[in-house]
């Protein structure tokens, strides 16, 4: 958990850092143990509640251990409209996961995004950090393929 | 990079790099989320290797430019070749070395890249005579792909603080005097007067006085301040400089979304910079005045787009809106006065003290003024990103820069105003778009998305899709929003499935409207206008649903069969897009759905290319 310690070292100890604290921890972990929520609210001083109310109000935080691997499939307007929902069901055919979900093998977790703005693109799929942009059910498996 | 001490060495430093950056032969390349997704970043790269490699061959200095978003982000990756302006679209790799040799050195225009008109199929070369760019007008956006947003300098060189020289010598009083001529009004989709948020904060005494940037762009459908920041960082900065002069405010946050990384980077990079240059910092130019920007990320959770849920989390709490007794403007941000505009109204506010408030004013309608970027995207041809002067019509919108809707499909409605508007019938196509005009066809501006549906769009399905959204959503603090949610969503997924009943509707309606009233914030208060506004346009659809049992427009699969024709030309097309391998069938054969397989998805309908499978009511099995 040093990496925490590092992690929190970036920003002044107060509660106004806690956010961007987490999204850090997230990012390194892909989710949010419970020794670094512990850690962080000893070190920035705000109550270990507190800390967990955040972690599990903000979207972009999880608690839950998340796959290697992490498809987003954006679900604005524009993409629902233009066959989001489509995408989501053939991933769950493929992976047998639903939105939320990490496989079995904790090599794919599927979430939705509430619009990425690339929606000209739509429908739009994002595989940990690249885009795909016009996306079709008959494309997931080629995707997916490519992150093994 | 020295830091510049006075206003005249800002200007000295503005010559200077005018004459070093303006009128040479530029390459420009979109590297905007859009782009970035189609490979870009690669091509840029490219072409960066070819003019190292030809430094010799190369008769003036050129530039290669990673710019902004240039908005017709469906056409991308797009390179456009200054000053002659040819506009290159769908860019590849490969095209990389013909563009150079052709274009760069021998000035000719390579044909096939160029964007095609769709109706006469003509090529077009400039990049001002395409229909999508030729009908806009652009303010907040002016300087969005034509500069490198990594680059102060290059800012500059193209006008950036230029509003921001002459606001430094201007009383805080003239600066709001100026914005009030300008009738500049929130961006963010409410459409209060900015102006008056100035006066108010202004007034308080306080030693410590706060600007926020709303970056929290939540509407999904609408990115055009995800654009601005990305593309243009310093225009944002500038109207932030300039806020905090009128104000007398010393600290400032930009609250930018987690969905929008590159905005944070485009961002970080542009304050550094203005730091060192001395534009951002104590003692700005030497004018006196002290102001600093910290970057705030947000956690991904809509109701943060609201003001006090947005100010909550800035401090590191939990986004929970509060009840509005008290405005900002009093007590905000740590309980000081706190001034909160959205990305594209203060990428306004620089253009407007250069030009001035009656310039800006002299655009758009009576109480709306000066220009609106919306985000034009679903089933319309030219999806992207456009400014234009308040009062535009819908039909102007979507038929002559949109180029009307793909495949010449029957219009069905634009949504305006994300989960907080509605939904606008081909009825009300002629209306001109504005603040007020919009409230009264039940929808609202909201953060400028217009998403266009056509017959294949089922509305009873969109107002599920903005419940499902809301009620993930809604913060749960109050019953009305929380509660209300959750039982309209429970009528939506009977309607969906053809079990709902006729008492349904009159159900909906009597929840709506006790959530208008009753909730907490605007979120919980407009939760109501998709479903209110379907409602009140599409009845049919709904009672389609409800009596026939049947989607007319083919999307709810628990209601509709998909069919072959016998007119069938056996193309394959359905057979391999079909995600659950339903369709069978020989090359050049009838082909058939198996309907025990098939799900229902419309795939094959919507890639038909000769239109022979249709979709009929599905008979329910208890009857």
């Amino acid at each position: 958990m040093e990496e925490v310690l590092k992690i929190i070292g970036k920003y002044p100890k107060e509660e106004a850092s806690l956010i961007q604290i987490l999204q850090d921890i997230n990012r390194k972990y892909n989710w949010l143990p419970k020794e670094a929520l512990e850690i962080v609210s000893k070190e920035i001083k705000v109550p270990l509640a507190r800390v967990y109310g955040v972690a599990s109000f903000y979207k972009a935080l999880s608690l839950k251990e998340r796959g290697k691997n992490i498809i987003k499939v954006c679900t604005g307007t524009a993409c629902h409209i233009k066959g989001a929902p489509q995408l989501i069901d053939e991933i769950e055919r493929k992976k047998d996961i639903k939105p939320g979900e990490t496989s079995k093998d904790k090599n794919f977790t599927l979430e939705t995004v509430n619009c990425v703005g690339a929606c000209a693109m739509a429908p739009v799929l994002i595989l940990n950090e690249r885009y795909y942009g016009f996306t079709k059910p008959s494309d997931i498996e080629k995707i997916l393929e490519e992150e093994k | 990079m020295k830091k510049l001490k006075s206003l005249k060495e800002l200007s000295d430093l503005r010559k200077k790099l005018e004459k070093e950056y303006n009128n040479k032969k530029e390459i420009f390349v979109c590297c905007g989320t859009g782009c970035r997704a189609n490979n870009s970043l690669k091509i840029a790269e490219d072409f960066e290797k070819i003019l190292k490699e030809n430094k010799k061959e190369i008769p003036v200095i050129r530039y290669l430019k990673k710019t902004g978003c240039h908005g017709f982000c469906e056409k991308g990756p797009l390179v456009i070749i200054m000053p002659e302006e040819i506009f290159y679209c769908k860019v590849k790799e490969k095209d990389v070395q013909e563009i150079y040799e052709k274009t760069i050195l021998k000035n000719e225009v390579v044909k096939r890249l160029l964007y095609k008109e769709p109706k006469e199929k003509k090529e077009i070369e400039k990049y001002k005579e395409i229909p999508f760019y030729k009908n806009q007008f652009r303010i907040a956006m002016r300087n969005i792909g034509k500069l490198d947003p990594f680059s102060i300098e290059d800012s500059i060189s193209k006008g950036a603080y230029l509003g921001l020289e002459k606001a430094l010598k201007m009383k805080p009083e003239e600066i709001i005097e100026e914005i009030k001529k300008s009738g500049l009004r929130g961006r963010g989709g409410a459409g209060f007067l900015t102006w008056r948020k100035w006066e108010a904060a202004r007034k308080e005494k306080s030693d410590i006085k706060y600007i926020i940037c709303n970056g929290d762009e939540g509407d999904p459908g609408a990115f055009k301040d995800r654009s601005i920041m990305e593309g243009d960082p310093h225009s944002v900065i500038e109207g932030m400089i300039i806020a905090s002069l009128a104000v007398g405010a010393n600290e400032g946050y930009i609250y930018v979304r987690d969905e929008y990384p590159l905005a944070v980077e485009t961002l970080k990079k542009a304050i550094e910079e203005c730091r060192k240059l001395g534009i951002l910092g104590e003692n700005i130019l030497g004018k006196g005045h002290t102001f600093d920007i910290k970057i705030s990320r947000g956690g991904g959770a809509f109701v943060c787009g609201e003001s006090s849920a947005l100010i909550r989390s800035v401090m590191g709490k939990v986004g929970e809106p509060r009840a509005k007794y008290i405005h900002a403007t009093e007590k905000g941000l740590y309980d000081r006065p706190t001034v909160l505009n959205n990305v594209e109204t203060l990428a306004d506010v620089g253009a407007i003290i250069l030009n001035g408030g009656e310039w800006f004013a002299s655009f758009g309608t009576e109480k709306s003024k000066g220009t609106k970027c919306f985000s034009l995207v679903g089933k319309v041809k030219n999806t992207g990103l456009i400014e234009l002067p308040m009062g535009t019509t819908l039909r102007k919108i979507i038929y002559d820069i949109g180029g009307g809707i793909v495949k010449d499909k029957k219009f069905k409605a634009v949504q305006t105003g994300g989960p907080s508007g509605g939904c606008v019938p081909e009825a009300l196509l002629d209306l001109p778009v504005d603040y007020e005009k919009l409230t009264e066809a039940g929808s609202m501006m909201g953060s400028g998305g217009m998403i266009v549906m056509d017959e294949r769009t089922c509305m009873v399905d969109v107002a599920r899709y903005f419940l499902k959204f809301l009620l993930e959503e809604s913060c749960g603090k109050c019953t009305p929003c929380r509660e209300g949610l959750r039982q309209l969503m429970a009528i939506y997924e009977k309607i969906v499935k053809g079990e709902g009943k006729e008492e349904d509707l009159d159900k909906i309606k009597k929840l709506s409207s006790a959530m208008k009233v009753a909730s907490l914030c605007d979120l919980g208060r407009s939760a109501p206008n998709p479903v209110l506004s379907t409602l009140k346009y599409f009845e049919e659809e709904y009672i389609a649903h409800i009596k026939d049992k049947f989607c007319p427009a083919g999307v709810c699969s628990d209601l509709v069969i998909y069919e072959i024709l016998e007119t069938c030309n056996g193309c394959g097309a359905c057979r391999r897009i079909c995600p659950v391998s339903a369709i069978e069938g020989k090359q050049k054969e009838l082909h058939k759905i198996i309907e025990e397989k098939c799900i229902s998805c419309g795939s094959c309908y919507d890639v038909c290319p000769i239109n022979v499978i249709i979709y009929k009511k599905k008979e329910l099995r208890n009857g």
